[in-house]
């Protein structure tokens, strides 16, 4: 039966025109902004109305708006940057340490078949371990002071960097490192203008989990002995069970997580304008 | 300055790639070099530069390369290998940076060969703009810049469309024409051998060694893209490869 409808259809389609059908839909990713600026407020939304009605019980969860009046409140009261200061250069002297080691090293990995061969088990030995429970080895090694948070930090920050590192250094193009050498390139030229360039893309997408993995560290670490900071002022309100400034100190730190993330797109998007 | 080369053999592992190789590049001449896919052409050519060791063999350099020379053996490679996060200019400029030379030397340098590419008004270009032929002069343009004595090309124009291949291929000419250059010309293509070659030898399949060598007096300039003369050695060297290329096509690969 069906092959007799299938008679019928095609004799009597002769006459019909009909655009061909567009079969290909979807799987090109497009940048569409204000989707993300619409989830968040949608996120919001439902906490703010949820909490509002008593849906959600103010013990389970903040109201936004109390959130935002506790952010508010310590910027007015000039906190805010008695904490973000000294977090901040804990994150920047920490992860720097640890970025610049770990692209030398890393770099050294990939150029070096002994140092692979010698250092490579090492990290992979280092990198499962949670630093955190290396803080009481660091504050004996470096004291309860700055030394202790930046050297936990720059361990966190240097192990994902010198994966990437290496990776990336892998990934330079054979061919443009064999047409360097037969114009008689030095060494030294090839590296750093063959060899570090050609990995750029690959260490800066490492260093987005690089600099997440310090943020996390830096609370960790400001939350096991440190008087002001973000990390500190999060514990505090932990202990006390009060929500409006846990949040108004988690919110902060996801707002520093969205800045190192714009910051490292816009460091892309100047160094690697050549990529297509 | 002339190259030659006595007995060559070559081994990857156990498997011979090439076999008793002896051959002469002469001083002014374009070489030409076909053979059957996986025949050690490519091999052949980076032992001549230098970038592997032969397994037996030598290969010997007979005079002394011209005294503004900068790089005796420069290759040009099938897929351009430029770099992509330089300008053209500074692609060029790049194989002249480790040469003590002065910022205007450089300058007339690249503006020379900028000039003889046809490439001035492209000089701030990157190369992800450049069209594959454009791609493929910038990277002649860098070899010229270091005035080589033996140009090593490896295929320049196989990854290319054939119209801008045969655009390629009259500017190939017209450079050699105005400025004669030594050159080794791998291809796989009977047509742009006959076109350029003076000399040229035809491998054999894998192990590759010389099965024929043909010198084609008519003049390079004089040759046409159409062209009865070629058209008998062109037919002359299919007769000869065909067999090798048939073997080699029903050949299992060992990878």
């Amino acid at each position: 039966m069906s092959s007799k409808k299938h008679n019928s259809n095609s004799s009597n389609n002769i006459n019909i025109n009909k655009p061909v059908p567009f079969v290909g839909k979807g799987y090109q990713p497009k940048t569409r902004r204000w989707m993300s600026y619409f989830v968040f407020f949608i996120i919001i939304a439902i906490l703010e109305l949820g909490t509002t009605t008593g849906v959600i019980s103010s013990l389970t969860m903040p109201k936004p708006s109390d959130v935002l009046g506790t952010i508010i409140e310590l910027f007015e009261s000039g906190l805010l940057f008695k904490h973000l200061v000294p977090s901040t250069l804990r994150l920047v002297v920490g992860a720097l340490i640890g970025i610049s080691l770990g692209i030398t090293i890393g770099t050294l990995i990939g150029l070096f078949s002994y140092i692979r061969s010698g250092l490579v088990p090492v990290i992979a030995a280092i990198f499962p371990i949670p630093k955190i429970a290396l803080l009481p080895l660091f504050v004996i090694w470096f004291g309860i002071g700055e030394g202790s948070k930046y050297a936990l930090i720059a361990l966190g920050s240097f192990t994902p960097t010198v994966v990437a590192t290496y990776g990336a250094v892998d990934n330079v193009d054979r061919t443009l490192i064999r047409m360097g050498q037969s114009f008689g390139l030095s060494w030294i030229s090839i590296v750093y203008k063959i060899v570090l360039p050609g990995a750029m893309p690959g260490i800066l997408s490492g260093l987005r989990i690089s600099l997440a993995i310090a943020i996390i560290l830096l609370v960790a670490a400001e939350m096991l002995g440190a008087e002001y900071g973000i990390g500190a002022y999060i514990l505090e309100a932990g202990s006390l069970y009060d929500l409006e400034r846990l949040f108004a100190g988690v919110t902060i730190l996801s707002v520093l997580g969205i800045i190192v993330s714009v910051l490292i797109t816009m460091i892309e998007q100047k160094i690697l304008k050549w990529r297509i | 300055m002339n190259i030659q080369i006595n007995n060559l053999s070559h081994f990857y592992d156990d498997s011979k790639v090439l076999n008793d190789i002896n051959l002469e590049i002469m001083d002014g001449q374009i070489l030409s070099i076909i053979g059957p896919s996986g025949c050690g052409k490519s091999t052949l050519l980076r032992l001549i530069g230098g970038l592997e060791k032969p397994s037996s063999g030598e290969i010997t350099q007979i005079g002394s390369p011209p005294l503004d020379c900068l790089n005796a053996m420069t290759y040009i490679f099938q897929d351009f290998a430029l770099l992509p996060w330089r300008t053209v200019e500074e692609n060029i400029s790049l194989v002249l940076e480790d040469h003590s030379l002065s910022s205007e030397v450089k300058r007339s340098v690249i503006d020379d060969v900028l000039d003889r590419t046809k490439l001035k008004d492209f000089s701030y270009a990157l190369p992800k703009q450049l069209s594959g032929g454009m791609k493929q002069r910038v990277a002649i343009a860098r070899a010229l810049a270091v005035n080589p004595a033996v140009l090593l090309m490896d295929e320049p124009l196989s990854a290319l469309d054939s119209q801008t291949r045969e655009l390629l291929l009259e500017d190939f000419i017209n450079l050699w024409h105005r400025k004669p250059f030594t050159a080794v010309y791998i291809t796989h293509n009977l047509s742009e051998a006959v076109r350029l070659g003076h000399k040229i030898i035809v491998l054999s399949r894998r192990p590759g060694k010389i099965i024929e060598t043909i010198n084609i007096e008519k003049p390079i300039a004089d040759r046409k893209s159409i062209d009865k003369d070629l058209d008998q050695y062109q037919k002359h060297l299919w007769d000869i490869m065909h067999d090798e290329a048939r073997a080699t096509d029903s050949e299992l690969l060992n990878v």
